[in-house]
């Protein structure tokens, strides 16, 4: 099978590695460019399915100003607009601490909505 | 009546916080955070974006947590931070005058000072844009506060200049919150901010960027409609019909940030004309004895962990000379910027120390496969290698003391390509 080579930038901190990953068909054959073993993963989900945090904004039920909230851990790149319509239609309740979860398995990611935020009034 | 207390940190940001929580962990008990707003963590508060912390807690946290957790880590510690609170001047003997709505107007005589006022974003005025004065010609900065901590979208319709780290991670967001970003115009050959966020902000969401481009023109009736873009010569200067027009609503700003440097000027502090930030020896010391700076005061930082780092050397620094450890003997070294070097910090070295000096830098121009090289009096004493530079990220490089304390002269860092 034909192997291909593909450009990336490790994301997972602001080093920035520059990343080379070596695809065939759907297979990641090797990673180089990585200073670390997480870009090494990075690079083997990247090629094949990008995962993304989302970090966005919530209402709060009797509130004006929102608060902040992000997915417990990465969720599939493809669904960060499906996830963002699910927060933008919920109104969270008073009072929410940093981590309260807010919303459990959005869009069938198995990742929660949690909150990042502490708003006690 | 004058207040009097052994330390002053003037800011309750990531930097002055890290500083006030140092200097307590190295025995000084008197300590006084004056802070401007009515919250402490600074611009993280409205950082609602993850990457924080992955260095000082090995955690990727938002900078909302990042500040909470800081705060929480000083309050916990019993530091003092009083709110509210602007600091209006500093007399060359160390008296900060400073008011609030409680107080009034009241002095404070210190021992030490921190200096952790953070930085201020380049303006429309200050980049000189011609055009309409319409309402929706922001900053990034001010977008980012709108939205995340006002809860307002200020615009549906967005062209961004500058590509600078604030403009892209709202790039991202204004995309993620329901607005449409057009463009990317960076008059650089290469972008001001980190390569991560080019990656996962703009092409992500297939937001176009123009290098060697400017917004020449804006135009709109009360509010703005459109802007002008041209591309540049090599001289930054518009290059005449290369112009086009895109429609939009809203022009953010992210076109840089400069230390917030008023308080050091008027105390007689020298300032580098490089950073514009104070001039600091390798303890992080200014010119006034007992003042030290820190953080985005300093020289603008990518990482609010290296902010952190450096609040708490300077804080760590700050307790050393309320101890009154008698300072190091002989002169100063002056360091310089070599080729492909701007605004190393620190600008002195002492001759004696901790065993090793950091140095920090921007990169003038993106190098490959390149080194850092150290000259001491024009001689060559420490080579490190790079696989990449580039100027939207600092460099950081370390050297042992000992190579350097010997200079007649002084010492220079350059790019070696």
């Amino acid at each position: 099978m034909m192997s291909m080579e593909k450009e990336l930038i490790c994301i997972n901190c602001p080093m920035g590695c520059r990343l080379t990953a070596v695809v065939e068909g759907d297979r990641v054959i090797s990673v180089s460019g990585n200073v670390c073993p997480r870009g090494d993963s990075f690079a083997r989900q990247e090629a094949v399915d990008p995962l993304r945090v989302l970090t966005s904004l919530m209402r709060i039920e009797g509130r004006e100003k929102p608060f902040s909230v992000k997915t417990s851990g990465p969720i599939p790149k493809r669904l960060l607009f499906d996830c963002t319509r699910e927060i933008m239609a919920h109104k969270a309740k008073l009072p929410v601490h940093v981590g309260d979860v807010i919303l459990h398995d959005v869009c069938g990611t198995g990742r929660d909505i949690i909150s990042t935020q502490e708003v006690l009034t | 009546m004058m207040m009097k207390t052994d330390l002053v940190v003037i800011g309750g940001g990531s930097a002055g916080l890290s500083a006030a929580i140092e200097a307590r962990k190295n025995g000084v008990e008197d300590i006084v955070v004056l802070e401007r707003s009515p919250y402490l963590g600074g611009i993280l508060r409205q950082c609602i974006h993850n990457g924080f912390g992955v260095h000082k807690y090995k955690e990727d946290l938002t900078g909302v947590e990042f500040a909470k957790r800081i705060a929480d880590e000083a309050l916990a510690l019993g530091i003092r931070c009083i709110r509210n609170t602007f600091a209006l001047d500093i007399s060359p003997e160390k008296v900060v005058t400073a008011m609030n709505p409680e107080d009034g107007l009241f002095q404070i005589q210190a021992q030490a000072i921190v200096l952790a006022m953070g930085c201020r974003e380049r303006s429309r005025g200050a980049l000189m844009i011609p055009g309409t004065r319409c309402a929706g010609v922001i900053t990034a900065g001010t977008a980012q506060r709108y939205l995340n901590l006002e809860g307002y979208l200020p615009g549906k319709r967005v062209v961004i200049l500058g590509s600078g780290d604030i403009g892209l991670i709202m790039a991202r967001q204004f995309v993620i919150e329901g607005a449409k970003v057009e463009r990317v115009v960076e008059l650089m050959p290469y972008s001001s901010g980190l390569a991560r966020n080019i990656s996962q902000c703009l092409e992500d969401f297939d937001i176009p960027i123009s290098y060697n481009s400017t917004v020449v023109d804006i135009k709109g009736r009360g509010r703005v409609e459109s802007v002008t873009v041209a591309q540049v010569d090599a001289q930054r200067r518009p290059v005449p019909g290369t112009e086009f027009h895109i429609p939009c609503d809203t022009l953010l700003i992210s076109a840089g940030l400069i230390p917030e440097n008023e308080l050091t000027k008027a105390a007689g502090i020298a300032i580098s004309g490089t950073t514009k930030g104070a001039v600091v020896d390798d303890s992080l010391m200014t010119t006034l004895p007992g003042v030290f700076s820190c953080g985005n005061v300093l020289h603008v930082h990518d990482l609010v962990d290296h902010v952190s780092e450096e609040g708490a050397r300077a804080g760590a620094n700050a307790a050393r000379y309320l101890r009154q450890e008698p300072a190091p003997a002989g002169d100063q070294i002056a360091v310089e910027d070599g080729f492909g070097v701007n605004g190393a910090v620190p600008q002195l070295i002492r001759r004696e120390g901790p065993e090793t000096v950091q140095f920090m830098f921007r990169p003038r121009d993106k190098f490959r496969s390149c080194a850092v090289c150290i000259d001491r009096d024009g001689e060559c004493v420490k080579r490190v290698s790079k696989m990449v530079l580039a100027p939207g990220e600092m460099c950081t490089v370390s050297v042992e003391r000992s190579l350097l304390n010997t200079a007649r002269d002084k010492i220079a860092l350059r790019v070696e390509v």
